[in-house]
């Protein structure tokens, strides 16, 4: 079975949800809608205190090429423009809208219908791209990144594939496997569309063997009537869904260290939740303003997956789910590999949150770090070939010069190191800082020569 | 509401600890232990309890009274570890006194005065041994035969380690080899030699359990073992009345005990696959030399301890295989 080449672990799958159809969760009473969602310039707002808007209404305009619009996912009236403590623990700008009722933009169609592209052969690539950009599409898997700038590759690189990501390595999480199974014939026409719009003729989807009833759906649908989508059962292995490793897992190439993109050999890579957020935006006319979230944990008493407006408190999602348990030591936004942890649950639901997860008083806190035994455990973990012990002891001790010629850039913040070390050692906090440091030194060093 | 925990990703970890590797180690080394009792009797046991003892004695009195320090590092299980693998690197008749001193220089010299855990540079059990060799080159070479009452300590027959016969064989006695044990006996332990390496099939189950549990990877052991086999195989090609045939070089001495458990130590071995070739082959290429053209018959020990003093110059210039550099596969 096909998986990355280089490092990876295990860790436990835990996807207590996995078995749990996606329900619509209620609306918010206020919805509010951080200004920086994605990847990017943060938004700009485009309405005021009083305004009323419906869902599916633009508040904000994108704030650059690299960057999205937002929409609301509620009506009401736009209560005021303030700051919001979002996901990464900073208070941001964002739009506050008080919840009324719930009237729909008439531009949306909300049927049932499927549309393929045998409907509407007239839409050109450039259509597609841009009405993925008006709808405000971004990755879902966490990362945010404006779809519409992976679909117009620089000058000089050639898209051959689309590669989609629905292998969901992050333990817990089942919003993609569950969005497979419900809305499969919509994910195909998605991908359908996003093959047009990359102008390439062959689409694969990757998904892990741990999800065998998503992998034989989607071959059965794909073999019905879209030949050119391949489905690629991969071995479970995280973090088979950093971009790079799922190049490699599938295609078997490897994207050279940075600068380099994936379209530089050859792949676009999307989220599962971006192909069906791309179908509804091209076929359905509906922009990017809800996302089904997991919300899980192991003490939490009814552990599901809810189709969420963006704006909604994840304390409102976590009381649908049985309230939060009287034992809660950290709730993280995300999976717990690479999820943050929040500083409080009136966070609300962003384009980039897949997950709700609540730990325990035990599970929350880390192990006592102990002197490192140079067992080289990270090392074999390191899915980017890089030496995390070296790496974070040097960040530790301000060698940045050091930690650049070792290919700290390259990190991807995966923390399969600090998830294998036996001495419970903070590598990746430190390769974090040291990381951070070095991309600052290189950019300062760039502007000079400007 | 209580106050939310918040720290970086990842939020799991595997479970794993300093003290699960060292005991899974210390389980691999007791089917060893179990065939060294068998094979010399109860002085196996005194031995390797008076070496256990002392090295987590000394271990406990340096961290409390010299570094004063309050944390507990005895339960991590290395210090206990460092007495197994130096008991198992002596003869089970040595005297007391003689255990002690080692354990002394194994926890106090090698391993606390650089820092204590993670931080020695030579591998604790294997520089006491050489230590001892040097100190009490006599006592350390009086090998026990196996086939002892179980209430043998001090009082055992000793016997030439087949090793002994090689390295007589290449200095001139055309008759040495002949009197060398056969592989089987070898391979079972039937045979003479220090505490730990007798059973060349003890350490090979010892091996297999190290490698199911994920402890240590196969890089080490295989190339050193690989090496010694084609080393001393060309050797023995050219002329086997001087050169012992490849498979009684793998099976005796050390080179199991040294292959398996010494050579892997994780902090004094390199941290890179490439480089955990590179320290493998050179050990087996040194034990090879030392055993054939060096003074003293036993050449593992010494070829570890001179490629310990290598590994971070190996850290240095073998670095794993980064991600993108792998030619593209059309």
């Amino acid at each position: 079975m096909k998986t990355f080449r280089i490092g990876g672990v295990h860790p436990a799958e835990n996807k207590l949800s996995a078995a749990e159809p996606i329900k619509v969760a209620d609306l918010p009473k206020v919805a509010v809608y951080p200004m920086g969602q994605h990847i990017g310039a943060p938004a700009k707002p485009v309405v005021q205190k009083g305004d009323k808007v419906k869902v599916g209404t633009m508040i904000a305009e994108a704030g650059g090429f690299v960057s999205a619009p937002i929409f609301s996912g509620v009506s009401g009236t736009v209560q005021k423009i303030d700051t919001v403590i979002d996901a990464s623990g900073y208070a941001k700008p964002a739009v506050f809208i008080a919840v009324e009722g719930d009237e729909w933009e008439e531009t949306i169609d909300r049927s049932e219908k499927l549309v393929t592209l045998k409907d509407k052969p007239e839409l050109t690539p450039e259509d597609i791209v841009n009405k993925i950009k008006a709808a405000g599409v971004v990755g879902m898997g966490g990362a945010c990144f404006p779809t519409h700038v992976k679909l117009t590759p620089p000058p000089g690189a050639k898209p051959e594939w689309v590669i989609i990501n629905a292998v969901e390595c992050e333990p817990y999480l089942t919003a993609d496997h569950r969005l497979m199974l419900e809305k499969a014939d919509q994910i195909l026409v998605g991908v359908d569309l996003l093959m047009k719009a990359g102008k390439v003729n062959k689409g694969f989807i990757g998904i892990e063997e741990n999800k065998p009833d998503a992998i034989k759906l989607m071959t059965e649908k794909a073999a019905a009537g879209y030949p050119d989508i391949e489905i690629v059962p991969l071995k479970t292995k995280y973090p088979q869904g950093g971009e790079k490793q799922l190049i490699d897992a599938v295609v078997a190439r490897q994207v050279p260290a940075p600068p380099a993109i994936p379209v530089n050999v050859g792949a676009i890579v999307q989220n599962v939740g971006t192909a069906y957020a791309v179908y509804e935006a091209v076929m359905k006319n509906k922009p990017l303003f809800e996302r089904v979230v997991t919300v899980t944990g192991k003490s939490l008493a009814h552990p599901s997956n809810l189709l969420a407006r963006m704006g909604t408190p994840m304390s409102q999602l976590i009381d649908a789910c049985g309230g939060l348990p009287a034992d809660t030591g950290k709730v993280i936004g995300g999976g717990p590999m690479m999820g943050k942890a929040l500083v409080n649950i009136e966070v609300p639901i962003c384009k980039g949150s897949s997950g709700v997860l609540i730990m325990n008083n035990e599970e929350a806190r880390r192990g006592e770090p102990q002197p490192c035994i140079r067992c080289a455990k990270c090392v074999s973990a390191c899915p980017m070939g890089l030496e995390p012990y070296l790496l974070a002891t040097a960040s530790s001790m301000k060698m940045w010069d050091k930690v650049e010629a070792e290919d700290i850039t390259s990190c991807i913040e995966c923390g399969s190191c600090q998830f294998t070390c036996p001495s419970k050692r903070p590598l990746l906090d430190n390769i974090r800082m040291g990381k951070q440091t070095v991309m600052g030194i290189i950019r300062s060093r760039q502007a000079a020569k400007k | 509401m209580n106050k939310l925990v918040v720290s970086l990703s990842p939020h799991v970890h595997s479970g794993d600890s300093v003290a699960k590797n060292m005991y899974w180690v210390l389980a691999a080394l007791v089917p060893a232990l179990i065939c060294s009792f068998i094979g010399f009797g109860v002085g196996a046991i005194i031995t390797t309890a008076i070496s256990v003892v002392s090295c987590v004695f000394f271990e406990w009195a340096i961290t409390k009274f010299i570094m004063k320090s309050d944390k507990c590092t005895i339960c991590d299980g290395s210090a206990v570890l460092t007495g197994v693998l130096l008991a198992f690197n002596m003869p089970s008749n040595i005297a007391p006194w003689i255990v002690v001193i080692g354990a002394f220089f194994a926890i106090g010299v090698v391993k606390m005065t650089f820092g204590g855990l993670g931080c020695n540079l030579f591998n604790p059990a294997l520089a006491a041994r050489a230590f001892l060799l040097i100190s009490f080159p006599v006592q350390m070479t009086t090998w026990p035969v196996v086939g002892q009452s179980f209430n043998t300590y001090l009082d055992a027959e000793t016997a030439a380690t087949p090793l002994a016969l090689m390295s007589q064989a290449f200095k001139g006695d055309t008759t040495a080899l002949s009197q060398l044990p056969s592989a089987w006996d070898m391979l079972i332990g039937n045979t003479g030699g220090c505490l730990g390496e007798v059973c060349a099939l003890a350490m090979i189950l010892g091996l297999v359990i190290l490698l199911v549990k994920k402890v240590i990877t196969w890089h080490i052991p295989v190339s050193i073992i690989a090496t010694v086999f084609v080393l001393s195989g060309l050797f023995n090609l050219v002329d086997p009345i001087r050169f012992a045939n490849p498979v009684a070089e793998i099976l005796s001495g050390g080179l199991m005990l040294g292959a398996i458990f010494m050579a892997t130590d994780y902090v004094t071995s390199p941290m890179s696959k490439k480089g955990q070739l590179v320290y493998g082959v050179a050990i087996g290429a040194l034990t090879v030399i030392i055993r054939t053209f060096g003074a003293y018959p036993e050449g593992m020990s010494f070829a570890i301890l001179i490629m310990n003093a290598f590994t971070p110059i190996i850290n240095q210039y073998c670095k794993p295989k980064r991600f993108g550099e792998v030619p593209a596969k059309k």
